[in-house]
């Protein structure tokens, strides 16, 4: 088992530092930083103090170790576009993000293992086929795409929610949270559904076909001879072996939400990190962009190395294959 | 020619005769879904190949447009003009049906030419990796792990953003759809460079290659006149899934704004610019192009489902 883990972190180890590789070269092969936060009238004094102030001016070597150093202790630097601290500018806009994506995910999970497993019980039934068909649909629908038509159905047409932002937000300490005001949760309706859609038709096929596989094993057969009511059945003896792999493609998508919660921060206008990443794409913003790729990077990283030894844990087959 | 001719007597069939008899065009015959899928793709791929044609104006000549023309809803006449456009026309007076027409060009352009980049350097890598073995073989397949740990559309963006701040700014637009093109290739080609990998150690162990090798043909002709033959059917069925894939990454890149610039619209641009109209009631401008964009992914996708069951029996 140890020798597994260690391979295993030592690979995530190598990720990192070759993402870190590629966010270091990003801030010293793309475009001119001074270019970009000057405009055009600018004198040469201008451009070599800010050359000297954003240390621009020492040489590639010294630059990149004190990329490295200043990395590990979360400080990017200044943003180019916003001229403040990217550390400071992620903190204010982390909360957005993960309250959408811890509202998603509950979406996904919930709405998911319900559907998955109504569909596979009732595998023929009219309402079942229905939804299957309709999660195919939910597939192949790009998010953007989803999220224009919630905002056209619910705030255009309806009226009954927000299109765009957070509404009002309460601060509680540095961190700001939409689930205590009205407006607040409201806002939060939309995009939540928008961004776990794909996650929740994803895990409710999967539930379903795991449940469709579990229900035709012996021991269910013997459950119903010794005349256990279905829901025992059902929910006590088939769902809980479903949950194994269920719980690994949970525990990938949470990753994959945070990173497709750029699209759905752009369609409804987010406040979050995504739409903090998209602004510093379009504006070539690369301290905001390193560090959204260092953070990106390290949590992927983390949440596939969890996944991974939770498997080995799990699947006993695996630990053996590594040796 | 007969249902069963006498092989002794038979003609060598052309090329198009063996294609109808193929297993695979029977299989097409018998499918509804493929048969409505090809009719669906091959109707928005021809108008967008001959959209100069078909389009009634052409959206990017400034002389024919008439700002008077904004605003009008499909099938209605203009108050001002009395002009009347099949799909209604956008803000400023450019007919929504020529821009559809002209922005699936770029779609299908950008995603056609990054499934191709993305196929040849995916098959590149995947025949030198299982060829081959030892440390390319580690290399390639680290690399591809390694972006694998990522969605491809967090990469493609990356990719933009990063070639976005090489080039000159007054090139931006210029480059967009190379830019574009670049960053969803290299962001699927680890999918082919697998597959085409694990095909390549089965088809290495075969006697044809051993043959080969013994004639004396190089490793390089090996694998591309020997090996690559023998192992494209799976590759086929992955760039005709990527194809929808694409297109839709490519519609969402530029709906975010980090992909094709207003100068040259594709689906998702115009999905964009839509969108600002949704709560002024213009809804034809998004929903066409959404609508276009759809069908013309949805087409491709099921196309390519399709296909992997008929190649490949046993996947069903």
């Amino acid at each position: 088992m140890l020798p597994f883990i260690l391979k295993r972190i030592f690979q995530s180890l190598l990720v990192l530092i070759i993402t870190g590789a590629i966010a270091f070269s990003m801030f010293t092969f793309v475009g001119d930083p001074v270019d970009n936060m000057l405009g055009q009238e600018r004198t040469m004094q201008d451009v070599e103090r800010l050359r000297a102030q954003l240390g621009l001016d020492k040489p590639i070597p010294v630059q990149y170790v004190k990329f490295l150093g200043e990395a590990v202790q979360g400080n990017f630097g200044v943003s180019y576009r916003q001229g403040r601290e990217v550390s400071e500018i992620i903190m204010e806009r982390a909360p957005a993000t993960l309250e959408l994506a811890a509202l998603s995910a509950l979406f996904a999970i919930v709405g998911g293992i319900a559907l998955g497993v109504f569909t596979a019980i009732r595998r023929d039934g009219f309402v079942a086929n229905l939804i299957m068909s309709a999660s195919l649909i939910g597939v192949s629908l790009p998010t953007f795409l989803i999220g224009i038509l919630l905002i056209y159905l619910f705030s255009v047409e309806l009226g009954w929610l927000p299109s765009f932002g957070r509404g009002e937000v309460v601060q509680v300490g540095w961190w700001s949270t939409g689930f205590l005001t009205e407006s607040g949760l409201r806002a939060l309706i939309l995009p939540s559904i928008t961004l776990g859609l794909y996650q929740m038709t994803l895990i409710m096929r999967l539930v379903r076909s795991e449940m469709l596989e579990v229900l035709r094993q012996d021991y269910i057969r013997f459950a119903r001879a010794r005349g256990l009511s279905d829901r025992v059945i059902n929910f006590r003896h088939a769902l809980k072996n479903t949950m194994v792999p269920v719980i690994t493609v949970i525990g990938l998508q949470l990753g994959a939400i945070i990173a497709f919660a750029i699209i759905t921060e752009t369609v409804f206008q987010w406040p979050g990190l995504g739409l903090l990443f998209i602004n510093a794409i379009q504006f070539v913003d690369i301290p905001v962009m390193a560090a959204y790729l260092m953070m990106i990077s390290v949590m992927f990283v983390v949440i596939n190395l969890l996944v991974d030894i939770l498997y080995a844990f799990i699947d006993p087959r695996l630990r053996v294959a590594a040796k | 020619m007969t249902e069963h001719p006498n092989p002794t007597t038979e003609v060598v069939p052309s090329r198009m005769r063996r294609a109808l008899d193929s297993d695979l065009f029977y299989a097409f015959k018998r499918s509804p879904v493929a048969i409505v899928s090809a009719v669906v793709a091959a109707v928005l791929i021809l108008s967008a190949v001959f959209a100069p044609l078909i389009a009634p104006t052409n959206p990017f000549d400034p002389a024919s447009l008439n700002l008077m023309n904004g605003f009008t809803a499909p099938m209605a006449p203009n108050a001002f003009t009395g002009d009347t456009f099949l799909l209604g026309t956008d803000d400023q007076g450019r007919d929504v049906f020529s821009t559809i027409l002209y922005g699936m060009r770029i779609s299908l352009f950008v995603g056609i030419a990054a499934v191709l980049f993305a196929v040849v350097l995916g098959i590149f890598l995947g025949l030198v990796a299982g060829y081959f073995g030892g440390w390319a073989d580690s290399l390639i397949m680290r690399a591809a792990d390694v972006q694998l740990t990522f969605p491809s559309i967090l990469v493609a963006m990356l990719i933009f953003g990063i070639a976005k701040g090489i080039t000159p700014i007054e090139n931006h637009d210029q480059m967009a759809i190379w830019v574009l093109i670049l960053a969803i290739g290299l962001s699927d080609w680890v999918q082919f460079a697998r597959v085409v990998r694990g095909a390549t150690l089965v088809e290495k162990g075969k006697d044809y290659v051993s043959a080969a090798r013994l004639i004396g043909r190089r490793p390089y002709a090996i694998m591309l006149r020997h090996i690559l033959p023998n192992i494209l059917s799976p590759v086929l069925v992955i760039a005709t899934i990527s194809l929808a894939l694409a297109i839709i990454a490519e519609a969402t890149l530029s709906f975010l704004g980090v992909g094709a610039p207003a100068t040259q619209p594709s689906l998702g641009t115009l999905i964009r610019v839509g969108q600002g109209f949704l709560f002024s009631g213009e809804w034809w401008i998004l929903f066409f192009p959404a609508c276009t964009l759809l069908a013309l992914a949805l087409s491709v996708n099921m196309l390519g489902d399709w296909l992997r069951d008929a190649l490949n029996p046993r996947l069903k």
